[in-house]
């Protein structure tokens, strides 16, 4: 909770500290202290939310409503300079010049593949058609990601106003947000922002008077995640199977029921009342050569500070892990962060400093995707990692062509195979053709970049994939059952008991100068014991 | 005077046709080395079928839309060295596409292994053995069992469905090319069959996964005709026919459809379209029937009593426009989408069943056989065929009218058994009495000859003149306005359901100008039926009529109503069309219906 005007920031607020805080801080202008924010490394108190690190580093375009005005009200966004940009578009400019400022601004889908806006907008504009569409691709879909929702929720009329733009753009006159049903609370807000923008005649026909009509109308997805495809979102919309189509033709050309049609995501959309606002020098000021502007990303794994972030682009990893997410919980060490969602690659420790843009992301083997991050410690195994993002892939897949639905499954079990020590020689060569080929291949972009997670942790960990292949073991002690348990050969056994000490999760026991032994049920096949043994009594049974 | 009016309305991707043709501009590409020139909106694929060069598929159809699933048809693109799906993708201006190049092969050559490795590759004991898509690939691309064991895992396990009446699925052999959804849904408009499920849980299936037995297939069998494996396949009765050939107390009789003659040539060898009614004949005989007839004579008698009642229709002004009978795929899809309009079909029972009711009163008597005794076999182009003849209101004969169905597929493979050499039999000819026939009749096996074999009969009866000829053409709808006496009628001709829909919602809207419809439920009729010889495509089928067609032209007697067997059935035994005993044994009823 924030008190403006100073930004004060309490945390872990109940509801039966409410009365204390309008009592004291409210009433009286006394901070309460004891619910004020703790840098977790320093224990410092922190005042204001501005000077907390988490914040501090942030640069907040799409996110800058989010929390500050009440959703529900069109007037709070008016109040806080909305739909001013839809004005300054339909009044002022021509849907060229809108183009023309979008494609200065350089902004790129924000979806993850970072296609440039402004010319995707000019593509549909360009193309004669009696009708054409616009759609808002909310069909968020990665595993733990909640930039969308949080917009949706937080601030539905600016997505409004950046589609109400982008329409007057490309010149559609019918829009759909495509949304899961899983998020019931942005559906309600949405739905209740299109009914105010109806009625201030900021949706229908005339807008502002400006002689531009445009509608809105709310599509709710079952929850596919292949649903986020564009082709597969459109057929969706039509009422058929969520199923990606071979592109070209590109939905500019041929999209919803054929028409030229314009999707972009949320975020995307989000941007465009800003750089409208503020000019295309505000936003292209932001980033890298090639990436503009920010992005949202959702931080979530072994950091202390979790949540979603908005950084410009080209910060580092380093600076969103360690300045940004407090860095490791429990000072546990780095290992590896995983962008891109369950399409994405793992980066390791030595590429820390990477500046994030869409580019250099992809140039590591991982991607922007649509802003997952997801931080992981050596507690975790990355052959394990990469097996669960596959799974996801891979029973989300719509099953059309042949290399995801039928490759994907392959990989998959090859990997199920590794974690339960019976990986083979051969293994990985034959997961690396497999993944090759599956994103040379597939039809869309899910096949396509669903072997992501297991290339670049073929690429950064190979050395864990040896050890569950090779030695049986999985060096971070995750994959349970790996291989044959260790037993201690009594006749060797001299009870030194060093075995005992080295195990960890002490399934080892005996007293010194008898045999010791180990219980079967708890053993990890970690080899510790093994390794530690000093008459090379313990081995794999 | 006949024809006033031709039109062709539109082609198989919904485009009217009519008309000049735009101007498209050009592209020019390299495949293979070679230049080649074509129209902006081909694909890679056919560029190269344009120049020659053959490129593999499975998903792909001529006749269909595009998929772009199978990945099979992989090339590379050596300007960006990207591998594309040649039949999906539209040719682009300087595009270097290799076919050989070792990526596009490996490509290519990978996605059939993975298609193997879930696939149960038990090919002797499979249908489709010898006609399989998959089984050419895999032995054109030189796949050996290792090559796919690398891959070996989970494969799909799942019942095989043999509770329809016509057509049996079994999951575990399907590849997912989506052929069979994409005919199902674009060319009938049934949508029997659809996708389920997600990633390596994928099927083909019906809706809510229920039985063929449940659901609301016309049977026409055209999945089966497009599936390139044997994941569909009719429901075979060859064992029962062998049963009661070996049974010396069983009298065999056999009929074979018009079409049959112009189709079952390329189970053995023969170009399409090939007229080899004599070895057919021959063949029949040789394989222990004991009575070799032609259904051409029962299409005779069905344009007897289709005709005059047609007659009868439009001097009462009831029930018109008059919708013909003779296809189950369209009476079953008529029975499940229109049960409004059922009043509008022709009760004239198809011809295969005209035939063996006659068969089992008629011509028992003649013989002095008793009917018990009888064992009816109908050799047909069609699947829905086998449903028909379980349909409990055909047993006028006062036993089931038709004992057994074989397509043109399993008599190539009874024929094929035995070991007969059919190219070099001597030709034969089809037993008296009920083996004459017309040039009319023989049309009845493709689209639009049932209307000008029933028109040329009609014309005559009400005015003693010839009727000129009408060649209607092959595909889609057409339609004509024909004058007989002082009287325009306005005739259409449909094949494929999804067009005959068209056509019967305007019937249902009231708007509907015509007086006459012909359906039938395979595109191009009946030498295109779900029974035929594989692979089908437009050309062959094309090809086929045209066998049919020449057949008519070098008959003598062209007119049903001149059949002298047809005369004579009628004096010894059913006294004129539409008498009581002709309703009895030759026309039917239908009804509503939920399921198969």
């Amino acid at each position: 909770m924030i008190v403006y005007p100073e930004g004060v920031f309490y945390c872990h607020v109940e509801a039966d500290d409410v009365a204390e805080i309008v009592e004291e801080h409210l009433l009286k202008g006394r901070i309460v202290e004891r619910l004020l924010f703790k840098e977790p490394l320093t224990e410092e108190t922190i005042p204001s939310y501005q000077d907390i690190d988490f914040y501090k580093k942030q640069h907040r375009i799409v996110l800058s409503n989010c929390g500050r005005i009440n959703p529900e009200s069109i007037q709070e966004y008016i109040a806080a300079g909305g739909y001013e940009a839809a004005g300054k578009a339909l009044t002022e400019m021509t849907p060229e010049e809108v183009i023309a400022e979008v494609k200065n601004a350089g902004l790129r889908g924000r979806g993850g593949a970072g296609f440039p806006t402004g010319l995707k907008w000019e593509l549909t504009r360009k193309t004669e058609s009696d009708k054409k569409y616009l759609v808002c691709n909310a069909d968020e879909g990665d595993p733990g990601a909640f930039m969308d929702r949080s917009l949706l929720e937080g601030d539905p009329h600016r997505i409004i106003e950046g589609m109400i733009i982008a329409a007057y753009a490309i010149g559609a006159d019918e829009g759909y947000i495509y949304i899961r049903a899983e998020y019931p609370l942005a559906i309600e807000r949405l739905e209740l922002a299109i009914e105010q923008a109806q009625n201030l005649g900021l949706l229908g026909k005339d807008i502002l008077g400006s002689g531009f009509d445009f509608d809105l109308h709310i599509k709710k997805g079952a929850g596919a995640f292949v649903c986020g495809e564009e082709t597969a979102l459109m057929a969706s919309i039509e009422g058929k199977r969520g199923m990606p189509r071979p592109k070209p033709p590109f939905p500019s050309v041929s999209g919803l029921w054929g028409k030229p049609t314009n999707i972009n995501n949320v975020e995307t959309f989000a941007n465009v009342p800003y750089i409208i606002n503020y000019g295309a020098e505000a936003f292209n000021s932001i980033g890298t050569e090639k990436s503009k502007g920010t992005k949202v990303f959702a931080l979530t794994g072994k950091i202390n500070n979790t949540g979603l972030v908005e950084v410009p682009m080209g910060i580092t990893l380093r600076e969103i892990i360690y300045d940004i997410g407090g860095g490791m919980n429990q000072g546990k060490k780095f290992k590896a962060v995983q962008t891109g969602g369950p399409s994405g690659g793992c980066i390791p420790a030595e590429l820390l400093d990477l500046k994030i843009d869409y580019e250099s992301l992809q140039e590591v083997g991982a991607m922007m995707g649509s802003g997952g991050m997801v931080v992981m410690d050596d507690s975790t195994c990355m052959v394990d990692v990469a097996r669960f993002f596959l799974s996801f892939t891979q029973s989300e897949s719509c099953g059309k062509c042949t290399p995801c639905r039928e490759g994907t499954k392959r990989m998959l079990e090859i990997l199920n195979r590794i974690c339960s020590g019976e990986g083979r020689e051969g293994d990985l060569e034959l997961l690396e053709e497999l993944a090759n080929h599956i994103k040379e291949t597939s039809l869309c972009q899910l096949g396509g970049s669903a072997p992501n997670p297991v290339l670049s942790t073929l690429l950064y960990f190979r050395d864990e994939y040896e050890a569950h292949i090779k030695d049986k073991r999985c060096p971070a002690n995750v994959c349970e059952g790996m291989g044959a348990v260790y037993v201690i050969d009594e006749n060797k056994c001299v009870g030194c008991g060093m075995c005992a000490r080295v195990c960890p999760i002490e399934a080892i026991s005996g007293k010194p100068k008898e045999p010791y032994r180990i219980n079967e049920d708890l053993c990890i096949s970690c080899g510790a014991c093994a390794a530690k043994c000093p008459v090379g009594a313990i081995s794999q049974g | 005077m006949a024809i006033l009016k031709l039109t062709l309305r539109f082609n198989k991707r919904g485009i009217l046709v009519k008309g000049s043709v735009p101007i498209m501009s050009k592209v020019t590409l390299t495949i293979d080395g070679q230049k080649v020139q074509v129209d902006a909106d081909k694909t890679i694929l056919e560029a190269a079928q344009e120049i020659g060069i053959k490129i593999p598929t499975l998903c792909y159809h001529p006749d269909l839309s595009l998929h772009g699933s199978c990945r099979v048809c992989v090339v590379e693109n050596l300007a960006n060295n990207r591998l594309l799906a040649s039949c999906v993708t539209p040719v682009m201006e300087g595009m270097e596409i290799s076919t050989l190049s070792a990526r596009a092969r490996r490509a290519r050559r990978r996605n059939v292994e993975l298609l193997l490795a879930n696939h149960p590759n038990d090919c002797l004991g499979c249908d489709r053995n010898g006609s399989c898509e998959l089984q050419e690939i895999t032995h054109e691309m030189s796949i050996r069992r290792e090559d796919v064991e690398r891959f070996a895992g989970e494969t799909r396990d799942l019942p095989v469905d043999e509770t329809g009446p016509s057509l049996k699925r079994d999951p575990n052999k399907c590849i997912l090319c989506g052929r069979c959804v994409r005919v199902c849904e674009e060319i009938q408009g049934v949508s029997a069959l659809q996708f389920s499920s997600r990633g390596f849980d994928s099927i083909v299936t019906t809706a809510f996964d229920l039985p063929q037995s449940e659901v609301n297939c016309a049977n026409c069998g055209q999945c089966a005709a497009v599936c390139p494996v044997g994941a569909i396949t009719e429901v075979s009765e060859i064992d029962r026919v062998w049963r009661v050939i070996e049974d010396p107390e069983k009298y065999v009789v056999v009929q074979t459809a018009p079409s049959i003659q112009a189709t079952i040539g390329e189970e053995f060898g023969f170009e399409p379209g090939t007229v080899v009614t004599g070895k057919l004949v021959a063949a029949l005989k040789k394989l222990g029937f004991d009575k070799v007839f032609s259904t051409e004579f029962s299409a005779d008698l069905t344009i007897m009593e289709e005709g005059n009642e047609f007659i009868k229709r439009i001097k009462g002004h009831k029930n018109l426009p008059h919708i013909t009978s003779c296809c189950p795929g369209w009476i079953k899809f008529a029975e499940h989408n229109y049960p409004d309009l059922l009043n509008h079909l022709s009760t004239a029972k198809s011809p295969q069943q005209m035939f063996s009711a006659i068969t089992k009163t008629y011509y028992a008597e003649k013989a002095g056989i008793d009917p018990a005794n009888i064992y009816t076999v109908a050799v047909m182009p069609c699947t829905a065929k086998k449903f028909e003849k379980e349909r409990e209101e055909h047993r006028d004969s006062g036993y089931q009218d038709t004992d057994a169905v074989l397509t043109t597929r399993e008599l190539a493979r009874m024929i094929k058994e035995v070991g007969l050499d059919f190219a070099n039999l001597e030709d034969e000819h089809y037993d008296e009495i009920m083996g004459s026939l017309t040039g009319a009749a023989t049309i009845f096996g493709t689209t639009g000859g049932v209307t000008e074999a029933a028109l040329r009969t009609v014309k005559e009866v009400l005015t003693g003149e010839p009727l000129e000829r009408l060649e209607l053409g092959y595909m889609g709808i057409k339609e004509a306005e024909v004058e007989i006496g002082d009287r325009k009628y306005n005739i259409a001709v449909v094949s494929g359901l999804a067009n005959a829909a068209k056509l019967l919602d305007e019937v249902r809207a009231g708007s509907s100008k015509y007086d006459w419809i012909e359906v039938m439920a395979c595109p191009h009729g009946c030498v295109g039926g779900g029974g035929q010889p594989l692979p089908a495509t437009k050309e062959k089928k094309d090809k086929r009529a045209m066998g049919l067609a020449s057949i008519d032209k070098s008959n003598t007697i062209r007119k049903s109503h001149e059949n002298l067997d047809i005369i004579r059935l009628y004096e010894e035994f059913l006294g004129e069309p539409l008498s009581g005993e002709s309703h009895h044994l030759l026309h039917t009823t239908y009804r509503k219906r939920d399921k198969n």
